[in-house]
């Protein structure tokens, strides 16, 4: 229901931020309100980035969809290839070799922290930190990718995943080469926390600032870091503990406010607990195969039946909906994607704020537009 | 006090500009078309057709069998295949492909070509230096263009192109054995021996 405004009085201001503003990360827009500076009334309006993504995945093989998904979120394609190989895993039964489990954590993982430390930089660039901290943030998001391509072949689409385990196996060095970022990353935290954490201005900025109530959280059905941020102790790793994640020991960090300042935070201490959960998962990797013996990559055919898998992506509870006929290609093909289902508080946010906070608060939910438009 | 975060932010920065002078790990840039990082041995780029020897039309180890075709997600590859037979990599007559053409401005470089195929005929390359200025014809990659020798692929996926060649050669001493025996009884029906003269490089078959 939208709220009792009247935008012929004389003044509001009614102003459209984006598609094309530097703080969307892409091309969304916002139809703002204003009273002065502050927003009476925000609307969110999205779909320019709409690839039919859905549709496509219906007249694809299941196979086929697999590089589709890397598009999704394209700053973790590895999680998004997880979830929809565990999606078909569980529609078509196919067990996953030990190796593979422990290849799919340390991929995930890298993925989140490499997502997690572009969002940082993303944010404090939105909120007017020109350059540095993005620029320091990337340079470690590099090394991540470098490991990714080494592995996958490509930075960002690494089309990773299969069904039943991984493409390829590590290379030669990978996995030293793995440790060292690795070890190397604790060392970029703690000089960006000195870096911004403490920082004042930084604190006047975000701290109450886009409060977001644990009951909000729960009803609007919030997840991920931003829900986490709000003190919901919801971790898909830990309530369903999908892959082997019950086999490592991590903590899930909660906020005590749900303000962007407890958002931009409980990244830093997410990319703590990956580290811990990558030192833990790198100590010993059984050999085996990769991939299920018994897969054939031409020719799949699952039984007719429905499945849904969810994983915690970096940005939430990323999930995929497959109904199978029988047929080389699903019958129906679902994403629940984190990004959308996060910004639908946009506006509760938002409302009398000032502008400038609209782009800490909508840089703080952590969107990216090719999960939300799909 | 406040004004204290500020300060110790400035003073990271200062690490990291002056540090950028004494350490490598701090000063990552890479100035990039005069300097290059090295090419990671498992990057890919395009599909392109492998051919064995010298003569592209020749050894060209596509079957035309039309199975990427029907698997690429994009749907940006078009085959059609020939009237008559050539040998094929391993010593069997094979249709061999009229026109393989691929739109590079569609082709989402999954690597799900390369996957499918049973003949180790597509592969990916490494080269990403590809704009031009030609929006339609330059990016619809031919067959001959596609083409490129077993030697560039040793060059550019080093482990890779020895796991393959070695497979091809233990295909190729069966087909071979197949044939001696087969040739006892009818010494007619006798299929050419070694389709390709000896490549330079790469594995001895």
């Amino acid at each position: 229901m939208e709220p009792p405004v009247d935008t012929d009085q004389e003044q509001f201001l009614e102003i459209s931020m984006g598609p094309q503003h530097p703080s969307t990360h892409g091309v969304f827009r916002m139809n703002v309100v204003l009273d002065g500076e502050h927003v009476v009334r925000l609307k969110p309006v999205f779909g320019y980035l709409h690839r039919n993504h859905e549709k496509i995945a219906e007249s694809e093989t299941y196979l086929g969809s697999m590089p589709y998904t890397d598009r999704l979120d394209y700053l973790c394609s590895i999680t998004n290839n997880w979830a929809y190989a565990l999606a078909v895993e569980a529609l078509a039964g196919i067990q996953v070799p030990e190796r593979a489990e422990y290849l799919r954590i340390i991929t995930g993982e890298l993925t989140r922290l490499q997502n997690h430390a572009s969002l940082i930089g993303f944010l404090l660039q939105d909120m007017g930190s020109s350059g540095t901290p993005l620029m320091y943030a990337f340079r470690e998001r590099e090394k991540i990718l470098d490991l990714f391509e080494a592995l996958t072949g490509a930075r960002m689409m690494c089309n990773y995943m299969r069904f039943g385990g991984c493409r390829v196996d590590m290379p030669a060095g990978w996995l030293d080469q793995a440790k060292k970022v690795v070890s190397e990353f604790p060392r970029f935290l703690d000089e960006y926390e000195q870096l911004l954490v403490g920082n004042e201005i930084l604190m006047e900025r975000t701290q109450g600032i886009g409060v977001l109530s644990r009951e909000l959280a729960v009803s609007a059905a919030i997840s991920g870091p931003m829900a986490r941020a709000s003190g919901v102790n919801y971790d898909i790793r830990k309530v369903d503990r999908y892959g082997i994640y019950d086999r490592f020991s991590f903590r899930v960090p909660l906020g005590a406010h749900g303000d962007v300042y407890d958002r931009y935070m409980i990244r830093f201490l997410e990319m703590r607990e990956s580290l811990k959960i990558l030192n833990q998962a790198m100590k010993d990797i059984p050999a085996g195969p990769i991939v299920d013996p018994k897969m054939r990559i031409r020719g799949f055919r699952p039984k007719p039946g429905e499945a849904y898998a969810r994983i915690e992506s970096p940005k939430g509870e990323l999930g995929f909906y497959l109904i199978s006929d029988g047929s080389p290609n699903p019958y129906r093909y679902r994403v629940r994607p984190p990004s959308l289902i996060n910004l639908t508080v946009l506006e509760d946010l938002c409302l009398g704020r000032n502008v400038a906070d609209v782009v800490a608060i909508l840089g703080s939910i952590d969107i990216v537009l090719g999960e939300v438009d799909r | 006090m406040l004004g204290e975060g500020i300060l110790k932010g400035l003073a990271e920065t200062a690490r990291n500009f002056f540090g950028s002078y004494a350490g490598k790990n701090r000063l990552t840039t890479v100035q990039y078309p005069e300097q290059r990082l090295p090419q990671i041995e498992a990057a890919r780029s395009f599909p392109f057709l492998v051919y064995d020897g010298s003569d592209s039309e020749q050894g060209m180890r596509c079957v035309a069998c039309q199975i990427c075709e029907k698997e690429c997600p994009p749907k940006c590859i078009l085959i059609k295949k020939s009237a008559d037979k050539k040998p094929d990599a391993v010593g069997k007559p094979q249709f061999y492909p009229a026109v393989f053409d691929i739109d590079i401005s569609v082709c989402m470089s999954c690597q799900i070509c390369v996957e499918v195929c049973p003949f180790d005929a597509i592969k990916m390359d490494v080269d990403y230096d590809l704009p031009t200025d030609d929006r339609f014809g330059g990016l619809l990659l031919d067959k001959h263009k596609l083409a490129k020798s077993n030697e560039y692929y040793h060059q550019i996926h080093p482990t890779e192109a020895s796991t393959v060649d070695a497979a091809l050669a233990e295909e190729r001493a069966k087909v071979a054995a197949k044939a001696t025996k087969d040739a006892k009884p009818a010494a007619v029906a006798k299929p050419a021996p070694e389709p390709q003269p000896q490549p330079v490089g790469g594995e001895s078959r």
